[in-house]
């Protein structure tokens, strides 16, 4: 993965895949304690304590369709890198959350990416599903809830081409404001 | 300073979008519509799946074909990654494999609009996705 938007891209699937409804996805910027945080949180079908263990190994998948599940473990081999960590709580029928912990610093920091295109696709690829980000910088928090979007649009389907072009500005644009990395 | 986009903003979005859509349109069902899945596991993802769905959605738009762009998870055919799903209507669902943004513009140009079957298709013999 080129930079970590494509990883968001990629787990946020995984929630999708758990029969999430609602998905929450929260970066937090904090140079002063030189940490950049990304967490996940969904009310999916949640997993037990042994498949919380295997999910980071990487000849461990839920998938019929082929043999080996990289997203997780190619997440927790960037975060290490640049000597941060990723963990994982689940509990079955609750939901699970997966928090990333990288370097503020570091050089091997992958570039944040494309995070409004990310979110965008996501977002109209599963209308039933209910999505909200946040995103804290020194310079202030940004939240975009499509449960506010859908009030909005009424019966106009979030998946309309133009609302996918405006859902993208609207989150670049005001990620440039709060001076997101 | 450049103007911020914000919720406001939607509405007029909202207007400007129903405004512009026929009556047709609106009582277009999703089975009507051509109908496309983007692979979207780790393989495609890395692949370049994000930019093929991308310029899908901006080039069908573009060129007034409705139609619906979703992600799916992956096929199995990690090795042609991107690999994309087409479903004109009221045909046979046909999966394109290694899929950037001058192959979509053909798949575009040739099979949706004229039906013309392209190099790249992945011969398989499944219903679709989930039924597999």
């Amino acid at each position: 993965m080129k930079d970590l938007a494509l990883h968001i891209l990629d787990i946020l699937q995984n929630s999708v895949t758990a029969g999430a409804t609602l998905v929450k996805l929260q970066i937090e910027e904090i140079p002063s304690k030189d940490e950049y945080l990304v967490k996940l949180i969904d009310n999916g079908k949640g997993m037990d304590a042994e498949m919380v263990q295997q999910v980071t190994d990487p000849f461990f998948t839920t998938r019929t369709t082929r043999k080996v599940g990289l997203g997780l473990p190619l997440l927790k081999q960037n975060a290490e890198r640049t000597g941060g960590n990723m963990a994982i709580k689940s509990e079955p029928g609750k939901g699970t959350e997966v928090d990333v912990k990288f370097v503020y610093s570091h050089i091997d920091r992958l570039p944040t990416g494309d995070i409004s295109g990310t979110l965008a696709l996501t977002v109209s690829s599963y209308p039933a599903i209910d999505f909200i980000y946040s995103h804290t910088t020194p310079e202030g928090t940004f939240i975009f809830d499509t449960i506010e979007i859908k009030e909005t649009l009424g019966d106009l389907p979030i998946n309309n081409p133009q609302v996918i072009a405006f859902m993208k500005d609207l989150i670049s644009d005001n990620l440039k404001e709060i001076k997101a990395s | 300073m450049s103007k911020i986009t914000s919720l406001a903003d939607l509405k007029s979005i909202k207007a400007f979008v129903e405004a512009k859509m026929s009556l047709r349109e609106r009582s277009e069902t999703p089975e009507s519509m051509v109908q496309i899945r983007v692979a979207m596991a780790t393989c495609g993802i890395a692949s370049g799946a994000k930019i093929v769905m991308d310029y899908l959605i901006t080039e069908l738009d573009k060129r007034n074909i409705p139609a619906i762009v979703t992600q799916t998870g992956c096929m199995g055919y990690c090795y042609a990654e991107p690999t994309i799903e087409v479903t004109r209507p009221g045909h046979q669902p046909l999966v394109f494999g290694y899929v950037d943004a001058k192959k979509a513009d053909q798949i575009i140009e040739k099979y949706i609009k004229n039906g013309e079957l392209l190099d790249g298709i992945i011969p398989v013999n499944y219903e679709n996705i989930e039924g597999k």
